[in-house]
């Protein structure tokens, strides 16, 4: 599907670009693009650079894994193929955390890291994992419990109540996260009934798709 | 409620940064040494996404130029209206899940033009906020890892922005 957008999105703004006579705006749009996805990565080298050493001091005190014995009962359910005493879940928990509190270049890494313990349980090391899919839906969707920069910009325009957003952003964030759940339980029973276990070890991963 | 929330989210980095540490030197873990080694896979992960990210900005940046989102807008917003989505906050739909830059300036705008407590401005405060740009996390997550196939993730993530997307308007007009 990715393939189709990407592709998609090109073809249509070019072929748009013609009609219209903005060749030349496409064009430059084309490499400014480019230009701020390096930009963009170039900001998250700090980032990342700065949380994954704090999260390998963690790891190394034990810290991760006491946090993700502490929360795998309750993650658990969402995550049914990630052994119980996986690390992974001590890096859901934090990214998790993260998105609640607005913390946004906290979660990113913590996500990251999640992703990187979840390949390691991954039998085919390109294709995602209903697991990474499912912290995937989560995160896309990201309950928030304070839109800090939108309270800051309504609070910029003069607004009498800049916080009366709250409620209805906690509204939409629940139900879209609730959304984003069940659309993920119902492919991932999709795809298991559709795709044959892989006979490894216990592990009810699932290849292809 | 919301102050203590504030106070929460301030407070959490500096906790972190100086609880872990502490907490590890007592557990005699040679805490600089181990910050500089995790520190050192940071450089390569971010770089490592660089591919990705250019790719998707490229299109996403040409689509937004050449026109073709606002003719897509312009096609749906009677029907929109007749439902009662404000046909202003239409675009915001649309670029939310493709562009966080992109969508918060449109906001912005939105908020700047119609006044920061007119229903428009909250609606489109509530898209902003209730959402994460559904690309830009697919492309960074599954960038990082290496992954090619993203199986149903993309349409589990396009699924969720619209149910927000009408959540968030059915909300404000249930608050406001």
């Amino acid at each position: 599907m990715v393939n189709w957008i990407w592709l998609g999105m090109m073809v249509v703004s070019v072929a748009f670009a013609a009609v219209k006579g903005r060749v030349r705006e496409v064009t430059e749009a084309a490499f400014g693009g480019a230009q701020t996805g390096v930009t963009v990565c170039i900001g998250l080298v700090s980032i990342l650079v700065f949380w994954l050493g704090l999260m390998r001091i963690a790891e190394q005190a034990g810290l991760v894994r006491k946090l993700a014995r502490l929360v795998a009962p309750l993650v658990r359910r969402l995550f049914p193929d990630v052994p119980a005493d996986h690390p992974a879940f001590g890096y859901i928990l934090t990214n998790m955390s993260a998105n609640l509190l607005g913390l946004g270049n906290a979660a990113t890494p913590m996500g990251i890291r999640a992703m990187q313990e979840l390949q390691k349980l991954n039998p085919s090391q390109d294709t995602a994992t209903p697991a990474m899919c499912t912290l995937l839906a989560l995160n896309t969707a990201s309950i928030t419990l304070i839109p800090t920069t939108m309270i800051a910009i309504r609070m910029n325009f003069g607004s009498a109540s800049p916080t009366d957003i709250v409620v209805s952003t906690l509204l939409a964030t629940f139900v879209a996260t609730g959304a984003a759940i069940a659309a993920d339980r119902w492919y991932r029973s999709r795809d298991r009934h559709r795709l044959p276990p892989l006979p490894v070890g216990g592990s009810a991963e699932t290849k292809g798709g | 409620m919301v102050a203590f929330l504030h106070q929460v989210s301030a407070w959490a980095v500096p906790m972190m940064i100086v609880l872990i540490p502490l907490y590890a030197a007592l557990r005699k873990v040679p805490v600089y040494e181990t910050f500089v080694d995790g520190a050192k896979e940071g450089f390569g992960t971010a770089v490592g996404i660089i591919p990705h990210l250019v790719g998707m900005m490229t299109a996403i940046s040409m689509f937004r130029a050449s026109g073709a989102m606002d003719a897509m807008v312009a096609l749906v917003r009677p029907l929109f209206e007749r439902i009662g989505v404000p046909g202003d906050v239409l675009p915001l739909g649309l670029l939310r899940p493709i562009t966080g830059a992109g969508s918060l300036a449109y906001a912005t705008d939105l908020i700047k033009t119609h006044g920061a407590d007119s229903m428009i401005a909250r609606i489109a405060a509530t898209i902003q906020g209730s959402t994460d740009t559904t690309l830009y996390v697919l492309t960074v997550y599954f960038g990082a890892i290496g992954i090619r196939n993203t199986r149903y993730a993309l349409k589990v993530g396009l699924f969720s922005d619209a149910v927000g997307f009408f959540a968030a308007v059915a909300a404000c007009w249930l608050l406001f």
